[in-house]
């Protein structure tokens, strides 16, 4: 316990740094370009009560939660099959490597022209780009499925659920949450190109204004409210469920 | 309801992989094993034993000619693995409760924890456990399912002596109290002749039956050690002979 309070110190103390660091720095440039901490807190506050920032985070939030999922489920099934049927290997490994190689942006373009600027388009594109990470991933994890537990599940009967459940899942949990957590990186920042691109709302499209109307300091604000919520998201669900999960190997 | 085992293995071999030609792991193994029968596979490493094992279980099927259990169609079969084989992410009670059969009497496992004394580690994950906790964990979760079979691959190797000695003397007791029919590999003549109503011995790969030898002396008087000797190397030269 007293070594987790020394670590949050730490970790409160490197930020209040970074604070002071980025104040010290916009005092000294003395531009409109690089404004200060107050200014910035002030913009994020006024957004949030009269601007557009919780419609835009929520549309924006919206659109990664759906992304994330479809990646997730796709592609851990497409994994776990390609890990354990070589044919399918063999046949699909190399769209996965193209895929793997195309870039996010290039995905977007296509899928806009041929789909028309809707959400549906903007979210596969998303899911698209993320997809080939979990499959490789999972790919591995079903690879390194140990077979003596697999002969004991068989021979006292298990069955196809309970076997799944208590033998397979939890084999693949550290794969599953080491493709979450880089999904998530990953994602949050393909979707507000996306939208940048595309989009008549969300956090992407509102930097791409503020781009045009150089008000640096709302820019700021918005990025940095979603950056807020995505490490809620990573502090709050997903390191509490990484070590729920991991809490045999003690 | 235990069972006997006819059984009629005519050939098993792994296909060439890698490198390495195909392997024949038994050939023309032809045995029966009475109901109730406690009999061990006596051969030295490498001549298909575990093979034998996992055929009779069912966890290996690509092989010709047929294991018969007495009418039954699917035995309970307790399996003990040479290495204990636990979920290390589930505690030892769960792992005994994750085989029980649906409708099972789930107060088995507390009692089988106490048989084999790890009613106090019955909260630890398997890391936290002795090599000889996890053997004794693996043999109660055999035991969980009622099995009418039993199938031991050299479960106590690995072991130091005298733990080996408590757990062969545990798993007799076991088997007093619940009967079943029990197929017991090992290598070691001191742990057949200790445990066996009769040991069938293997020829070295490919495997098949080359002889058998009952014993004949009732359990009790087994406990002593000259008898043990002398029936250990009269198995150890019976099998020398027969593989020259």
């Amino acid at each position: 316990m007293a070594r987790l309070s020394a670590a949050v110190a730490g970790r409160v103390a490197s930020l209040l740094l970074l604070l002071a660091v980025w104040e010290g720095a916009s005092r000294l440039v003395q531009s409109r370009l690089f404004p200060g901490t107050g200014a910035v807190l002030a913009a994020l506050f006024d957004e949030a009560v009269h601007g557009a920032l919780l419609h835009d985070l929520n549309a924006t939030l919206f659109r990664v939660a759906i992304a994330f999922a479809a990646a997730m489920i796709a592609g851990t099934v497409i994994g776990i099959a390609m890990g354990l049927v070589r044919a399918l290997d063999t046949l699909f490994d190399s769209w996965i490597v193209l895929l793997l190689n195309l870039p996010a942006l290039v995905i977007a373009v296509l899928l806009y022209i041929w789909f028309g600027l809707t959400d549906a388009a903007a979210i596969t594109a998303v899911a698209l780009s993320k997809l080939p990470t979990v499959v490789v991933t999972l790919r591995e994890g079903t690879r390194a499925l140990d077979r003596d537990l697999a002969g004991m599940a068989r021979s006292f009967r298990l069955g196809a659920m309970r076997t799944l459940r208590h033998v397979i899942l939890p084999q693949l949990s550290p794969y599953l949450l080491v493709a979450s957590r880089s999904g998530l990186a990953l994602i949050w920042k393909i979707v507000l190109v996306v939208e940048l691109l595309g989009r008549p709302d969300g956090i992407g499209y509102e930097i791409q204004v503020f781009f045009q109307l150089f008000d640096i300091k709302r820019l700021i604000a918005y990025a940095l409210a979603f950056v807020a919520v995505v490490l809620a998201i990573e502090w709050c669900v997903l390191l509490p469920l990484e070590r729920r999960v991991l809490r045999w190997r003690g | 309801m235990t069972t006997g085992i006819a059984l009629e293995v005519d050939e098993k071999r792994y296909p060439a992989e890698g490198g390495h030609g195909a392997v024949i792991a038994l050939r023309g193994l032809h045995a029966r094993i009475a109901p109730n029968e406690f009999c061990v596979l006596f051969g030295p490493s490498g001549c298909g034993k575990s093979t034998l094992l996992n055929i009779i279980a069912g966890i290996d099927r690509s092989f010709l000619g047929q294991v018969d259990f007495d009418g039954q169609h699917v035995p309970r079969i307790g399996y003990v693995f040479q290495a204990p084989r636990l979920l290390p992410w589930r505690t030892v009670r769960e792992n005994l409760e994750l085989v029980l059969r649906r409708g099972a009497d789930p107060g088995i496992v507390e009692t089988l924890l106490n048989e084999v004394g790890l009613a106090e580690a019955a909260g630890f994950y398997p890391s936290r456990l002795s090599g000889g906790m996890a053997r004794r964990a693996a043999l109660a979760r055999a035991f969980a399912i009622d099995p009418d079979l039993l199938l031991l691959d050299e479960p106590f190797v690995s072991l130091d002596a005298a733990a080996a000695v408590r757990l062969r003397a545990l798993l007799l007791r076991l088997v007093t109290t619940r009967p079943a029919t029990v197929l017991f590999v090992t290598h070691d003549a001191v742990e057949a002749v200790t445990l066996a109503d009769r040991i069938l011995l293997l020829t070295p790969s490919p495997g098949r039956v080359l002889a058998e030898m009952p014993i004949p002396i009732p359990r009790e008087q087994r406990r002593d050690q000259d008898i043990i000797s002398v029936l250990a190397a009269k198995l150890a030269c019976l099998g020398q002979k027969l593989i020259d």
